[in-house]
């Protein structure tokens, strides 16, 4: 049992380092929200394992069910265009960055982990820990004021995210420097080649806007 | 044995594999799932510490072990649904200014 429950911790930390790492390094955005997939199904595995049950289900209907979902819609919606074109430009800068970030996180965690004490074994919990009861009687007496306040955090978000999603419709109705914005900018093209009737970033479904952008570009 | 700190130890782990992609990767789209990593990454540490710090709290309403570490948790994923609701209209909109999802370009504020 005790061996079983080792097993099970190092392979979904197993998992949980390999669904990260393949966010960050997958060139296609698709294979990175996989990998994100990946992490959130696996960290629900071990708030399973640390009693956290309600919250397994809700890392696993609110992440895996929706925000994941939401990427892949975002994805799709963008087309190959979501896969942006690579040039290296800026690449020294980001690795310094990155692996200044890193070092010094490995640096912290190195750190910690030479002054630790040896391990010791997690309390013992009552049945009820982390269950949905407990989890709704908390929610609801001592955390009820944030509780209210998030459910208007998630109405503003609601309302924002139509407001900014919607925008204007079409070219025509842009203001004039954002017209100009928008043709000064010829679409980027993921294979390099900058004709603007490039049939790759014509496949999204934006792409009738693009179009009335390049008659209009051509017109005016 | 697996303790509190295996857990807390696979956390910053995940959190700094997360920290670098956000600052290597240029898509914006790779930008918000990593900052989705990030966050994982906390919630991790928080259950963990929840569950190795069980003592109750006079203060609390609630008589039974302490579960203000999932409280925030809760929280935090409410927030963070918002949080990517917004992020991604916000590429829809500079898709649909700029035609491009790479952060580099998205310079309308500069100068």
């Amino acid at each position: 049992m005790r061996t079983l429950d080792i097993l099970y911790f190092y392979f979904f930390a197993a998992c949980a380092l390999g669904g990260s790492a393949a966010v960050v390094i997958a060139k296609n955005p698709i294979r990175g929200a996989m990998g994100l997939l990946l992490l959130i199904l696996s960290v629900a595995a071990l708030f399973l394992q640390l009693h956290a049950e309600f919250l397994a289900a809700i890392q696993l209907i609110v992440y895996a069910g929706a925000i994941v979902v939401l990427f892949l819609f975002v994805i799709m919606l963008l087309g190959p265009s979501a896969t942006a074109a690579h040039d290296r430009r800026g690449i020294a800068v980001r690795t310094f960055s990155g692996s200044l970030f890193a070092l010094a996180g490995v640096g912290a965690v190195a750190m910690v982990a030479r002054t630790a004490s040896p391990v010791r074994a997690l309390p013992r919990v009552d049945s009820a820990f982390g269950g949905i009861e407990a989890f709704g009687s908390v929610l609801f007496s001592d955390a009820l004021v944030p509780f209210e306040v998030s459910s208007a955090l998630l109405m503003v978000a609601v309302i924002g995210a139509i407001a900014v999603a919607r925008g204007r419709q079409g070219v025509h109705t842009l203001s004039k420097s954002e017209r100009a914005i928008t043709q000064s900018a010829p679409p980027v093209d993921p294979s390099g080649a900058g004709h603007p009737a490039d049939p790759a970033a014509g496949a999204g479904v934006f792409s009738h806007e693009i179009h009335a952008g390049d008659t209009k570009g051509r017109t005016a | 044995m697996i303790g509190v700190e295996h857990y807390v130890l696979v956390s910053a782990m995940v959190f700094i594999v997360g920290g670098v992609g956000f600052l290597v990767r240029r898509n914006v789209l790779v930008s918000l799932m990593s900052i989705e990593v990030m966050l994982n990454a906390a919630n991790l540490a928080l259950v963990a510490f929840n569950r190795s710090h069980l003592a109750h709290d006079p203060t609390q309403a609630y008589p039974g072990q302490s579960h203000t570490g999932q409280i925030f948790v809760f929280f935090i994923i409410a927030a963070e649904a918002a949080e990517v609701a917004v992020g991604l209209a916000i590429v829809l909109a500079l898709y649909r200014l700029r035609r491009t999802v790479r952060s580099d370009e998205a310079d309308l504020l500069k100068n």
